[in-house]
This record gives structure tokens, sequence and C-alpha cells, in this order.
């Protein structure tokens, strides 16, 4: 058993976990953060994609032992002070970018990541850019819109 | 209806919870619960000679191992076959832990509680399972070829045949039309095995309580009410004593409505024998093995027609792969058979489907059910037709079109539902009208010489479609108005993503004058509604909407009554707007719902100050009277039933254009259109997103997915990896277009919209590729590869 040290959503959280339970396991059972979704497990859908110092991973894939001492951002630590959804968050349910809601924290998490990286993203690079995630609801068409949004909501915003 | 709600683009109310993470999914609840793993079969046809338990004894955290020996009366007996048929002869379920052989990779022999799943699966790997090795039947032709038999009684691996036949109205039959055309064709067609696929698959969890003798159950079901009567009915317990409930469903597209599946009946007997928590969530590998696939079928086509592609006789010859077992019957192939007419009005038609084993995973409806083979074949066919006459595809189509004065028109078959297959309304030459000129069919002959000449190599398709939508039998909604104001909605079918609470909201606020927000719906807990049938075939707004409406009509005709009495005013001239009953030109004669609902239900104990208007010394009603007249009910709630004398017929057209490169064969959708006509709009942002959604799993279907087996019964592509499922990279952007020919069966006018995205799309992608490169195409999905291959078979390469 590891004990270890992660700062989730700005609150620094403890584990004791064997060696090879995986950060996805550990958000979700350990530490009672079920918003983190697991798909495939084996790194393709991306539905469990959190942020780790801000960069998008598989939590699938990762080790929670080896997320010792990171910073970990889900999707329930997307909205902003007082619970207000983010601009991500809010240009998905004006663009009707989810439909059942499984695959759509991992989607909002790449988005965020991608929209921090580079605010004003043409059509090509918001595709490049969620090209990771699977959907299987809503033909993507809807999330592209969405991303595309959040941008201008976060433009608006700044 | 006073508050214009139906057929607005509402924002969804499921959202800011999904959005936030604090959805509710199956595997987020009962955190403290034992977990389950199942050993499952690595062999496609085997016989158990012996498990050998004991090296997992000794595993840390261990709770329980079971098998089929362990199971007792009727959780030991064979899973039900849900929906018999005579011509289902042969229908054969498994046990929900295989008792002697196995018949698929993949099916469940031991199962095992732990502490975790991690240590579950620890276990799983250190039981041994002795097995004698059978011959496994893999492939339809095989089935009927081999020799080898996938049930010992079941003969030629046969488990269903049947035939349909409809004269033409001549009282010709198709044999004997298809002689007498001036033109006839035969040809074959393939289509691959795929599978619904959601995100989340599927997860059970029981509860069992020992002081109450109840059950709890959780399932990512598309119905919640049947698996409660079948966990009800295989493990004795009285009916009121189990509840199940679907929470939010990551996803279900057919394989959901399969059901009870062996977990949901292992985890709660688990649940019942240990006193424990049990939870079992399905991992990606077991969803490919152990859950049901769909669409694999051989189809043999003859088809006479005239000089202007009139088709005078069609007969239409399948062999469809229902894998190892029948629990859903044949509805698959019963749809393909019936659905395949689509718009079209043909002369003879004859139809012959078997029904086959094979050692694979079993087959039950994934969206489309058997929709897109039939609309292939159809397709297909209008293609050769074309071809052979040289043309235009339109032109065919629209001249075998069923007129829109011709409704309601009766194909003269028996269609899923046991009812006639009788179309109510439609307008086919509008539709067609409407695509042509959306994909600007007429101006592409010049774009594809243009691109010709720059050596691009451009093909337009086009595919029709009707599709019989909210099948019966029934569904019911509930609608109380409580004292404080607020309407609460339920009804008994479930939601996977289809946006449920927002447009059974949105009918019950129209319908009630009611704000949105004041409004909640609450589905697929049958602690709420007991009786329903599920979520499948594009049934869920046109029944549980329909349902809902009525028992608003039953609960607003209530409020005006009362509203009427209180108010000293006639009921006709009351109106409700914004949760407040008025009376007409009299601003100030008004009652909000709130204050009716309280008067609704005479009270002797008032729990609270409004509550005191509706106790006995407070005046009003007369003393000659009883407080709840004959008949009525206290409270302000209305229970309806909708329960239609048939399907409605939601109907498409969809048309793309693709380019295929020269050198590589790599097909690119450049646009994909769609006009679609599911009647009168409740959504028309959630119908987009319906048809955005089938569009790209009908890419997927197209191009992509396919279950590859190898002659073994493995299946060799189980992970996400290999099994080529559309990202945002694959998918083109749809334009879409609705026409709305409302429904005359239903109060709303609506129809299905959940499966209409997906079910021309290998038929439109097909025509596309044809036209494309000049040569048939005749099975899907399609890939580069093959694409290549078929360009040197036809010496185009």
């Amino acid at each position: 058993m590891h004990s270890i040290t992660l700062v989730v959503n700005g609150v620094v959280r403890e584990a004791t976990v064997p060696a090879r339970t995986l950060l996805s396991d550990c958000l979700r059972h350990h530490l009672g953060l079920t918003g983190t979704h697991v798909g495939c497990e084996h790194g393709v859908c991306g539905c469990c994609t959190v942020l780790m110092d801000g960069e998008p991973v598989r939590s699938c894939l990762t080790l929670a032992v080896t997320a010792d001492g990171h910073e970990i951002t889900t999707v329930e630590g997307l909205a902003g002070p007082g619970g207000a959804l983010s601009p991500v968050q809010r240009a998905f349910a004006e663009c009707h970018g989810l439909q059942c809601g499984f695959c759509t924290p991992g989607f909002l998490c790449t988005a965020t990541a991608l929209l921090a990286e580079n605010p004003d993203p043409s059509d090509d690079e918001i595709v490049e850019g969620i090209s990771g995630n699977l959907c299987r609801c809503t033909g993507y068409q809807n999330i592209v819109k969405s991303v595309r949004r959040a941008a201008e909501l976060i433009r608006e915003e700044a | 209806m006073t508050t214009k709600l139906f057929g607005e683009p509402v924002q969804r109310r499921e959202d800011p919870r999904l959005l936030t993470g604090q959805g509710r999914y199956l595997d987020d609840l009962g955190p403290g619960a034992l977990a389950a793993a199942f050993v499952r079969s690595p062999h496609a046809h085997a016989r158990i000679r012996d498990i050998d338990v004991s090296g997992a004894l000794d595993v840390e955290g261990l709770v329980a191992i079971y098998t089929w020996e362990d199971l007792p009366g009727r959780a030991g007996q064979p899973l039900p076959l849900l929906i018999p048929h005579p011509a289902l002869t042969h229908g054969r379920t498994a046990y929900p832990l295989a008792k002697d052989v196995v018949r698929h990779v993949g099916e469940p022999v031991v199962m095992v509680v732990a502490r975790d799943r991690y240590l579950a699966e620890d276990a799983c790997a250190l039981i041994e399972v002795d097995y004698e090795f059978l011959k496994p039947v893999v492939g339809v032709e095989e089935a009927l070829r081999s020799g080898n038999l996938v049930h010992e009684d079941v003969p030629d691996n046969v488990g269903a045949h049947m035939v349909q036949e409809v004269p033409s109205a001549d009282g010709r039959g198709a044999a004997e039309a298809i002689e007498a055309a001036p033109y006839s064709l035969e040809f074959r067609l393939d289509i691959e095995r795929s599978a619904s696929m959601p995100l989340e698959g599927r997860g059970v969890y029981a509860r069992w309580d020992a002081d109450d003798h109840s059950l709890r159950v959780y399932s990512s079901t598309q119905t919640s009410t049947s698996v409660r009567m079948a966990i009800a009915a295989t493990l004795g317990l009285p009916l009121p004593k189990v509840e199940v409930i679907a929470p939010d469903v990551g996803g279900g597209f057919g394989v959901k409505i399969m059901h009870p599946w062996p977990e949901e009946i292992l985890v709660p007997w688990a649940a019942i024998t240990l006193g424990r928590e049990v939870k079992w969530t399905e991992d990606r590998r077991e969803h490919f093995i152990s859950s049901a696939h769909e669409r694999a079928q051989v189809q043999q086509v003859k088809v006479g027609f005239d000089g202007e592609g009139h088709v005078l006789g069609l007969d239409v010859t399948i062999l469809h792969d229902h894998g190892a077992y029948t629990p859903y019957g044949i509805i698959v192939p019963i749809i393909t058979s019936t659905q395949l007419l689509g718009p079209y009005r043909i002369g003879a038609y004859r139809v012959e489907f078997s029904s086959v084993y094979t050692n694979t995973v079993q087959v039950t409806p994934y969206r489309g059910a058997g929709r897109p083979q039939g609309v292939f074949c159809m397709e297909r066919t209008m293609d050769h037709i074309s071809r052979h006459l040289g043309l235009d595809r339109a032109a065919v189509r629209a001249a075998n079109f069923i007129q829109p004065d011709e409704f309601p028109y009766d194909q003269g078959m028996i269609f899923q539902d046991g009812r006639p297959l009788i179309y109510d309304s439609g307008d086919y030459p509008e539709s067609l009208r409407m695509l042509k000129e959306l994909i600007d069919w007429d101006g592409f002959p010049a774009r594809k010489a243009e691109a010709a000449a720059r050596g691009r190599r451009l093909g337009i398709g086009i595919g029709c479609y009707v599709e019989g939508t909210g099948v019966g039998p029934y569904e019911g909604g509930h609608v109380q108005v409580t004292s404080d104001g607020r309407v609460h909605v339920s009804t008994g079918l479930t939601s996977q993503g289809q946006g449920h609470e927002t447009v059974f909201a949105q009918i019950a606020a129209s319908e009630l004058g009611v704000p949105l927000e004041r409004v909640s719906v609450v589905t697929g807990d049958t602690r709420r509604f007991g009786y329903a049938v599920g979520t499948f075939a594009s049934r869920a707004a046109v029944m549980s909407g329909n349902a809902i409406a009525l028992a608003c009509r039953k609960v607003r005709e209530k409020a005006l009554r009362i509203a009427a009495d209180a108010l000293e005013a006639d009921p006709r001239d009351l109106s409700i707007t914004d949760g407040v009953v008025h009376v007409a030109g009299d601003p100030r004669a008004s009652i909000p719902l709130a204050t009716v609902a309280v008067l609704s239900n005479p009270l002797r104990y008032a729990f609270d100050e409004e509550a005191k208007r509706a106790t006995q010394f407070a005046g009003g009603g007369s003393a000659d009277r009883p407080p709840i007249e004959e008949g009525d009910e206290p409270g302000l709630e209305g229970r309806e039933y909708y329960s239609p004398i048939r399907s409605t017929f939601a109907s498409g057209m969809h048309a793309a254009i693709v380019e295929t490169d020269p050198d590589t064969a790599e097909i690119t959708i450049l646009r994909y259109a769609v006009v679609h006509d599911c009647g009168n709009l409740i959504n028309p942002m959630i119908v987009e997103g319906q048809i955005h959604g089938g569009v790209a799993q009908g890419v997927g279907g197209a191009l992509y997915e396919r279950m590859v087996y190898d002659q073994h019964g493995q299946l060799l592509n189980a992970s996400f990896m290999d099994f080529l499922m559309p990202y945002v990279t694959e998918v083109p952007a749809v334009e879409t277009a609705h026409l709305e020919t409302p429904s005359p069966l239903n109060p709303l006018g609506i129809k299905g919209a959940g499966e209409a995205g997906v079910i021309p799309v290998s038929a439109v992608i097909a025509s596309a590729v044809e036209d494309a490169e000049d040569f048939p195409i005749d099975r899907m999905p399609l890939s580069p590869s093959e694409l290549f291959d078929l360009r040197s078979r036809h010496g185009t390469g």
C-alpha cells in the first residue's frame, strides 16, 4: 500500500492505495469523485480524461501513485466559485454538446485544456484538439460547435 | 396549449448535473458494495468438464464463488425467451451461468464476489476450467453447410424460418411477376456485424433489505419495469418487494433493451444470498464478448421491373446470423423483412428468412434494429435498376413512391408489433424534392465532371427509408401537482441521453400552462411508475409523450373544475397561464394552481398555512355531498396510458457526396444531407441531435465497424483499438431539413426520431461510392483496402 497526496480541484487529498490502482479508480472509488468516467480502460475513448498539472491525461492509463504530488482537475472542479458553470460547460449546454453525458467529462476537460492553450482555435484546430475522445451519441457536430462557442464566451468575458 | 414550449429548442434539464460530474451512472452508486467479476469462456464451443476453484480460495478479500450448480430453482433455468413467435421453432436461451456447454467466447461460467473489483479479478484468474473442445460454427453460410451444430437438438442450426408474401394487385406472386417483367436482375448483398457499443457498458447494483425482505436493484437498462418482473419471477420474490431503477445511463442504442442479462439475475441473487450490497460493472472487453451484436445478414435479391424502373416483383432471401441464443426472438429479421419496402409501392413481394445459430455473441437489436439491412437491400436494388436502365437514381425512386393521397397505405404484411404494416402519413415526393435541393442533386454531374478534370473522383448517393416508430403495446404517464405548485411527472420507460426530462417537461408545461422550471420528470424508476414497456424502436416520445399529455389533460380538467367552484365561474371560461388559473375577461379573478392542489385534497389536518384552506372547518363544499365525489379521487393528479392501434411511420431521405482517393482508395464524405419527417417536433434541437448521432453511427457501420471473428469463433478486435468507432475526424457535418407530416394516430401528432439518422447511411454511402467508382458496391462496411481490391477485380485500379 502506498500513501499518496494529490491536490484535486484545489483541495489536498490523501489516499492509501495499492500500487496497481489506476488514477481513475482512485478518483472515483477512493476519493468519491465519480464524475470522471471509465469507458474502455485502455486509453482509447477518452472518457476518463482529467487534467494533471493542467495537461489532459488518461486517468485509466495512469497509476494513482504516479500522480502523487500533482495537481488534478476533474469535471467536478471545472465550475467557478459558488458553482457557476465554466464557459466550456455553459457552451456545451447551449449547443446541445451532450446527450447521455458519459463521455462529456472527458470532452470538457480536453476542451478546457485546449482553450487554455489556444484561446482562438480554428475549426480544424478544434477537430484536432478533440480527436482523441469518442462520443457515441452526438455525432460530434454539436461538440465542435460547443468548443467554438466556449472560445467566444471566454473572449467575451475576458 | 397556453404556454408555448412544445416545439421550442429548449435547453436540456439534464445538462447541469451531467456537466458538473453530478450525474449518477451505475458504477457511481454503491461505493461500499462488494464487487462481482466473471470467469468467461475463452472458447467458442466447448463442454465444461470441471471447474477447479481451489486456487482462488486464498485470495484476500474473496467473499464467494458461484457456478451453475449453486443456482437455486428458476435462477438455474435458462433465461427467458422474451418474444416468442410461431416461426421461431427452435428458440434457445442461455443459462445465467453456463451449464455443461459454452456456446460463445465470453459466456459467463463462474461468478466471483470480492471486496473490490481488483481482488475479484485476481480470484477469477486463479479459477481453472477444464474444457473439452467442440467444433465451432462461425458465419451463417458455414452454419448451414458444415454439419456442426451449435445446439445438439437444433438441426441445420436453423432457429427460425419465415416467409411473407404479398401478391401484386392483379394477384401474381413475386416469382411470376419477376418472370413476366420486361427486365430482371439477381444479386447478393453482405452486411457485417456491428454493435451498439455505448460508452457506458452494462452494470447492475443490488441491495437486499433483510428486515424488510425487499430488494432494490439499479441496472443500466432500457427497461427497468421488465427487469423488475424478470427478477421477481426468477428469484421468487413478491413483485411489490422489488424495485428497479435505471439511473443515468451512458447510452443504450438497443443493447440494453435486452434483458434480463445473466448479471441482472445473478447480482441480485448474490446480494440476497450474502445479505450484502453487490455491484458488477461491465468492462469493455466483457461488453464486446458478452453483450449483444447486430446487423450481420446475407441477402439474395431477385427483382423484376419495367422500363421506367417500376418494381413489378421483388424476391428477397435473407440469412440472418442471430448468434448462439435467441432471447430477443426474431424481431430483427422481421423488421428487415417488413421495413425493406421503404416508401415504395411495389408490385409483388416475397421475403424469406432463415435465422441461424452460430457460436458467436447473440444478436439483439442495435439502433435501427434490422432496418439498415432492409434499407440497404431496397436501396441497392433501386440503384441496380437505375444503372441497368441508365435512369437517374432519384427518378427511379420517385417512380415507385407511395403518393401523399394514398395514406393510410397498407403494405399487406404483419409488422414487428404483430399488427398490420399500414403507413399512417407521409409525403415522400416532397421529401425527395427537399433533399435534391439541399444537396444540389441536379447540379452534381457538373461538379463531378469538374472534379474529374482535376483528377478527383467524386460520387453522390441517395437512400430513402420508412421507419415504424412508436410501437405498442403501451406506455403510461403520471402527473401530480403538489400544494407548492410543483408538477411531478413520471413515466416508466427509461432514458439513455434522449433528453426525456426536457421534452416530457415541455409537453407537461405546455398542456398544463405552467413554467417549465416548475416541472420535474422521472423516468425508469419503478417506485414512481410500475407499468411500462421500455425505450426502443424510436418509441419514447410517441408513447410516453402522448401518455403524459393525456394525463396532463385529465389533471387540467380537474384543476379547472375545482377552480371553477372556488371562483364561482364556468370551467369553460377558465385558462391556465404561468401556473395560475384565470377567468377570461376578469383579470382579478384567479387562483394559483398550487391552491387548486390544496383544495383538491380535503383535509382534516393542516400541515402548513396554505393547507388550512382545505380543512373541514374552513368552509366551502356542500354539506349534502361527500367531500370526495363518487368516482373522484383526492389530489390534483392523473394517470393515463397511451396504447396505439398500430405503429406510426416516420420517414426520411439522405444523400451524400463522397470522394474516393484514386491512389489510396480512402473514402471521404464531403457532404451529408438529411431530410427527415417525424411529424410534429417537440424540441427541434434534440431531434437534430438524435439525427447527428444516428448518422455518425451509420458512418461507422458503412465504413469502419465490424466484428471480426476468426474460424475458431474468437473475436479478434474486441477493443476500441481494433473496433473502429468514428472520432470527430471521421464524421461529416450533417445538413438537415425537416418536413412535418403529423401522425393522425396520436394526440400530439408525433412520430419517433431516435433511429432515423442511422438507418439509410450504409445504403447512401454505397450508392455514392458506386457512383464515384462506377462498379457495384454489394457489401458494407467498405474499407479502403476492400475498395482497392474491388478496383483490381473490376480492372479499374
